[in-house]
């Protein structure tokens, strides 16, 4: 069934990986560092907006998977000085066993209590690094040592090559996060979502697709760490404050719920509103206490503004508009018309936070098998 | 199925959108630079963020977040006697122009910003930047930039590593030579009491009690208790220091914490002697956190009688002192300039700190490269608004080297005793400083 798509998917993703490429070269080197930070809130917004879009669970705590991950990369380029691939691809195992950990723990939670358990883990986890100072440096931090490689010359800028591989692992990502959501697997956690009874009736190991929903959740989230380290060339407790795990969430609410582009738009929110807002604040000669706070108010003021506007998120705005505009291809113009199975209808983000779920929609149905 | 696609092309289109977005951004960050077009031909755009007519340079601050309050009011001072080297004539005729980002105190926009202001800014230096842990996630970046890093806004004597950062300079009194001469004082004047330390459980806190240490006999340390500055919650520490029997407590903490000791040992009965590290007995900042969390509590206290006898050390002149030709000057600076904030220690530092980087700007030369700047304070700088002289050489990156012990009394820091300075080494020896301060210029403008 997706011998079409699969080979459409990879061209698309290798035609973007050639436009990161050219735009690298003529944009700023700090225009390039700005598409590495995009890339790496993509890696992590897209795992977490699986787990709360497609499986129905919330995580407060993403920002500490992050940790896991960019640590687990500081101490093994410190220690070991393996290649950074190898490095990216333990450190994605080693968070990957610590999303299996929690998520054996959340399978078991709903709701608030699972939003209370793994807002416990965001605060009290980046804390470890301060109570063992000899392993993680304490407050100081650990520093990575990351290089451009010798076959692209002295003069090749790093922020350039950063910008590279952030965005060849996020274009990744997303590939396999794609065919993951409409493989069996995406089916379960849909079904699981929308009603957890039906779904075990129908033969879906409930418990065994909620926690793989935190385990693919917890790898990006580790993948995005990795990035993290060898971008900022440091990773310090004061990075993965419970802010980073909320600001993830934030993302992929604005972006919309469950779906993957909306993870990119929520991304893209997140690293250029504030940047922006600073430039135009400080150019208008605003006082320093009133400057300082427009990127915060811009920030909450956008927030709202999608909200209100568009609840199901900027990818909700781009259907709609779409729809406007009368392009109909099957794709978007069935996406407009009737809420589908892999993005989240108004009510389910109530029952994310309301203990227990609510009744099964009716209109999902047909749609989880 | 026929949906099956629908996750995938989307957010791939949505990602090429994306980075077309970033490329939109970007028209207005093209290239500084330009050529000398005012009056004064000699001047010449003879670095990055150096024109004609100005000097741009960058810091990252706490703006906004929990380091803001106090902190917040260093970047603005700073500004405020730039603003008056301006409007008297500048630096060689041009203006500085002081362009500071809020990193909420954040490693990670530390990291984003600095690689603004560097890459797309193109600014000079990065002077100032605030913060240990904030300033270590760019020292290596800007050191590999070729940026000037100076005069970092941290006691961390981490700063003064001339071979591996020949471009990071330190400013302020380090922590282990302030834990020293304060070690030096309480060993001196409370021999044969028992001593408590109290301190924040970071580099901070550490190096104070690595000095302390050097100068303060093991035996009569009764009690070591640091906190985490997350965690408000302090008592366990403050009755661990009583039940020792400590008769003078030593803190390494900042305001918000040496407010918080205080707080909590009134309500223990428990009044040892204290001793606080200059940043955090600032008597004007550490009076109003006295009144506002006793608030919190229902309580009702008075700020300045209970810093009243806190023991702590100054390296620059005290504010109480109006005679001084610093503090007169500095204080006209932030009338004409800097007024809505309060004439308190934050604001004293910025602009002490900013009349040190007018120094370096005039050593430097008429048309300095990056490199200048870097030379000039490397065959260091004359004493400034600091009571003792900078370490600053090509082998010393470290800034102030010296303090006085003072009691503050009635909310004014008094000076007891002559100007002290030492090393960072354990054996290096105290000595009395026999230089007297210099007179802040009458221009108010270092002389070139």
């Amino acid at each position: 069934m997706t011998a079409l798509s699969t080979p459409r998917v990879l061209g698309a993703a290798l035609v973007t990986a050639v436009v990161v490429v050219i735009l690298s070269i003529q944009l700023n080197t700090f225009r390039d560092y700005q598409i590495a930070e995009i890339a790496i809130e993509v890696t992590a917004v897209a795992g977490l907006t699986v787990l709360t879009g497609l499986s129905g669970q919330i995580s407060l705590g993403n920002g500490a998977f992050m940790a896991i991950g960019a640590y687990a990369t500081a101490l093994l380029t410190l220690h070991l000085n393996w290649p950074f691939y190898v490095v990216l691809v333990v450190s994605a195992l080693v968070t990957a066993a610590a999303g299996g950990v929690v998520g054996v723990a959340a399978a078991r939670l709903r709701g608030p209590y699972l939003a209370g358990a793994t807002l416990l883990l965001g605060v009290a986890l980046p804390s470890l690094a301060e109570a063992y100072p000899g392993v993680f440096g304490g407050d100081q931090g650990l520093d990575v040592n990351f290089t451009t490689p010798g076959f692209l010359g002295v003069n090749f800028p790093l922020t350039r090559w950063q910008a590279w591989v952030c965005s060849a692992v996020a274009l990744v990502t997303l590939v396999l996060l794609a065919n993951l959501g409409r493989s069996r697997v995406g089916r379960n956690w849909r079904a699981v979502r929308d009603d957890e009874v039906a779904a075990a009736l129908a033969g879906v190991n409930v418990a065994r697709a909620r926690i793989l929903a935190f385990v693919v959740s917890a790898t990006c989230a580790g993948m995005a760490g990795a990035l993290l380290a060898i971008v900022t060339g440091l990773v310090a407790p004061g990075a993965f404050t419970i802010t980073l795990s909320i600001a993830l969430l934030t993302a992929a609410v604005i972006g919309g719920l469950g779906t993957l582009p909306g993870a990119v738009w929520g991304s893209l929110v997140i690293v250029l509103v504030p940047t922006y807002a600073t430039d135009v604040a400080t150019s208008h000669g605003l006082s320093s206490s009133v400057a300082s706070n427009i990127p915060v108010a811009a920030y909450g003021a956008v927030l709202i503004a999608v909200m209100l506007v568009f609840p199901q998120g900027i990818q909700g705005a781009v259907r709609w508009i779409a729809g406007l505009l009368g392009i109909t291809s099957a794709r978007s113009g069935r996406l407009v018309s009737a809420p589908e199975g892999d993005e989240l209808p108004p009510s389910r983000h109530q029952a994310l936070l309301t203990p227990g779920g609510d009744p099964p929609d009716p209109h999902e149905k047909e749609d989880t098998q | 199925m026929k949906r099956s696609h629908r996750l995938g092309l989307p957010a791939i289109a949505v990602m090429t959108v994306a980075v077309c977005t970033v490329a939109a951004c970007s028209s207005g960050g093209g290239s500084g630079g330009g050529s000398g077009n005012s009056s004064s031909a000699a001047l010449t755009a003879s670095a990055p963020g150096i024109t004609a007519t100005t000097i741009t340079i960058g810091s990252h601050q706490p703006l906004t977040g929990p380091a803001a309050p106090g902190y917040s009011e260093i970047a603005p001072a700073s500004a405020a006697y730039f603003a008056y080297v301006n409007a008297h004539g500048g630096v060689y005729g041009r203006d500085i122009s002081y362009k500071y980002l809020d990193d909420a105190y954040n490693p990670t926009q530390t990291a984003t910003v600095v690689r603004q202001l560097v890459l797309q800014d193109n600014v000079y230096a990065i002077f100032d930047g605030l913060g240990t842990p904030t300033h270590l996630a760019v020292e290596s970046f800007l050191n590999s930039q070729k940026v000037p890093d100076v005069f970092v806004a941290s006691g961390c004597d981490c700063w003064n590593n001339p071979t591996a950062d020949p471009e990071t300079f330190g400013w302020q009194l380090d922590y282990i030579r302030e834990g020293k001469i304060l070690g030096q004082y309480i060993a001196q004047h409370f021999s044969g009491k028992k001593i408590g330390y109290f301190y924040q459980d970071d580099e901070f806190g550490m190096d104070g009690v690595k000095g302390l240490d050097d100068e303060i006999p093991h035996s009569s340390v009764v009690s070591r208790e640091s906190y985490d500055p997350t965690s408000t919650n302090i008592a366990p520490q403050v009755a661990a220091l009583r039940a020792s029997g400590a008769q003078v407590v030593v803190s390494f903490s900042i305001p918000a914490f040496t407010a918080l000791l205080k707080l909590n040992s009134l309500k223990l009965g428990f009044s040892p002697t204290l001793a606080v590290s200059n940043v955090g007995s600032d008597p004007i900042t550490l009076s109003g956190l006295l009144e506002s969390f006793a608030k919190q509590g229902g309580a009702t206290v008075n700020g300045n009688a209970l810093t009243t006898g806190i023991i702590t050390d100054g390296y620059t002149p005290s504010l109480g002192d109006t005679t001084n030709s610093w503090i007169a000057l500095f204080k006209k600076v932030h009338d004409a300039y800097d007024a809505k904030a309060p004439f308190d220690g934050n604001v004293l530092y910025g602009m002490a700190v900013a009349y040190t980087f007018v120094q370096a700007m005039l050593k430097a030369g008429r048309n300095p490269t990056r490199a200048d700047l870097v030379s000039a304070i490397n065959g260091g700088l004359p004493q400034g608004p600091a009571i003792a002289p900078y370490a600053y050489s090509m082998t010393n990156h470290a800034g102030v080297t010296g303090a006085y012990i003072g009691v503050i009394s009635n909310g004014v820091l008094q000076q007891k005793g002559p100007v002290l300075t030492t090393d960072t080494s354990a054996s290096g020896t105290i000595t009395t400083y026999s230089g007297t301060e210099p007179q802040a210029p009458a221009s108010g403008i270092p002389a070139p």
